[in-house]
């Protein structure tokens, strides 16, 4: 090729825009890099045990126990944090107050708080006066209902449920103020004018369409509360038949030096959060309204 | 009859204040003026979904300065509808009538009656996504209309409308106002529109209200 210098194309030739090819390449491979080190971490835990091994884990009568005070626990967590969001999300999203950003910064602090932290306050908040007095009161309402097993709150399955509530609540409450803004208020005001108060207008204009927003949070604070293990440690112990859920028996077998019982347990909460998750998920996009 | 004396609504960002016109009964109201010279504002003052620092708002002699939107009978078509997303158009057209408790054949009576002059029988059973823009304003007038108020508020009810579709709904908008014997303010900044339909003609500029004497 002769060595001539470019001639600058003309500004009405028609322009030619470059290849999308690079653009994708790049961001499907840092997008796959993180996917490949997910999938890698399962992949080495699952090399690393068998059906056999979780066979015998699921044999063994305290897994099981913490099994199902998992799935129990981390449904009623879920149930409480969606039960506190939609208010709190609703009304973060739709009004202007004094303080909101003081109220916002105060949400965000389960969120921001090492886990430990988390556990020792609520530790020692149930030893101050009204944290005993609900403890001696939560026991004795046991008592009355017939529950007896559950003696008050601290080291019991209450604090399981309390300790997961407190972060997960967190979380859920931001999934239902990002739903709620993401809602055209206009609607409601019409209904406001139709004749409707703030309550009708909200739960039969603007609820139903958080519906899907409602399935996410509870998914997410699900498995937040799967996930949590700091506050119960602290807050809930671990003993063994009493307050023992799954991720407290990931750390009993490490601990013991069980490491192939504390991988299969790992992989059982796997599988259980990849199973709850999409159900879900199929639920929420099955339902979607609008 | 809708009578605004010497209103004055906080925003932000400006105000506005001593606006006063009154629209007689059964007549055509039109608000015009640029854009963002309040004119939704002062609308939405009118339906009570705005507080106002002074002044007052009578509609037939009672005054619904501190009346909440609810209680103020007042049929209001904001822009582009708004409709309800989750509510097929049957339940939206019933929504008024219900929180009032009419009888159910009452109610059926009157979507009937609703969807035969609107012309929108034939989407009862859908929900608001996919329908067109003149459906959509349609049924939001419907909606608006159940109750049978006695005035019509509608903010920019045509602005998103295309050219033929826009000619229908005025002759729409003036048969719906002769068969619901309806005092109507409709804020707009066409001025055909304001030439078709308007009885009377108000300009906000410059924060106050001129009557244009047409």
């Amino acid at each position: 090729m002769p060595d001539t210098p470019p001639t600058p194309p003309s500004e009405t030739a028609p322009r030619r825009v470059r290849s999308d090819v690079p653009f994708f390449t790049v961001m499907v491979a840092i997008g796959t890099s993180y996917l490949a080190l997910i999938l890698a971490m399962l992949w080495a835990d699952w090399r690393f045990t068998s059906f056999a091994e979780i066979g015998k884990a699921l044999s063994d009568e305290a897994i099981r126990f913490s099994i199902t005070l998992s799935l129990l626990t981390c449904t009623i967590s879920a149930i409480l944090s969606v039960w506190v969001a939609v208010p709190i999300g609703y009304l973060m999203s739709r009004y202007r107050f004094p303080g909101k950003k003081l109220i916002d910064t105060v949400l965000d602090i389960p969120i921001v708080l090492p886990p430990l932290v988390i556990g020792i306050s609520l530790l020692i908040l149930f030893q101050t006066p009204a944290g005993r007095w609900m403890d001696t009161t939560f026991s004795d309402l046991m008592k009355l209902i017939g529950a007896d097993g559950i003696r008050g709150i601290t080291y019991e399955v209450p604090a399981v449920v309390l300790a997961q509530f407190t972060v997960a609540a967190a979380f859920a409450t931001r999934t239902m103020r990002v739903t709620f803004e993401q809602i055209d208020p206009r609607p409601e005001r019409v209904a406001l004018t139709l004749g409707a108060g703030h309550a009708s207008a909200f739960s039969r204009v603007a609820l139903p369409q958080a519906y899907r927003g409602m399935t996410a949070a509870f998914t997410l604070a699900w498995a937040r509360s799967l996930g949590e293990f700091g506050p119960i440690l602290i807050f809930a112990g671990t003993t063994r038949m009493k307050t023992e859920v799954l991720s407290t028996s990931v750390y009993l077998e490490f601990s013991i030096g069980n490491i192939h019982g504390a991988v299969a347990v790992s992989m059982l909460m796997v599988a259980l959060a990849m199973v709850v998750l999409l159900v879900t998920r199929l639920l929420g996009v099955g339902r979607e309204v609008v | 009859m809708i009578e605004v004396r010497n209103l004055g609504i906080a925003v932000p960002g400006f105000s506005l204040k001593g606006l006063s016109f009154t629209v007689p009964d059964n007549a055509y109201g039109i608000l015009m003026g640029p854009t963002g010279c309040g004119k939704t504002t002062l609308l939405e003052a009118v339906c009570g979904l705005r507080k106002t620092r002074q002044g007052t708002v009578t509609l037939h002699g009672r005054d619904i300065t501190r009346v909440r939107p609810g209680e103020r009978g007042i049929g209001y078509v904001p822009q582009d509808g708004a409709l309800f997303p989750t509510m097929t158009i049957r339940d939206q057209l019933a929504f008024a009538m219900q929180l009032r408790k009419w009888d159910k054949a009452k109610q059926q009576q009157r979507i009937e009656e609703l969807a035969e002059l609107l012309g929108i029988g034939h989407l009862l059973k859908r929900k608001p996504r996919g329908l067109s823009g003149g459906e959509r304003q349609r049924v939001a007038l419907g909606r608006a209309l159940a109750f049978r108020p006695e005035v019509l508020c509608l903010d920019e009810p045509l602005s998103a409308l295309d050219e033929e579709t826009r000619g229908r709904m005025i002759e729409l908008l003036k048969r719906v106002q002769r068969h619901e014997h309806v005092t109507a303010l409709h804020v707009t900044h066409s001025s055909s529109e304001a030439e078709q339909l308007g009885t009377h003609l108000f300009r906000l500029v410059n924060g106050g209200i001129q009557e244009d004497t047409a």
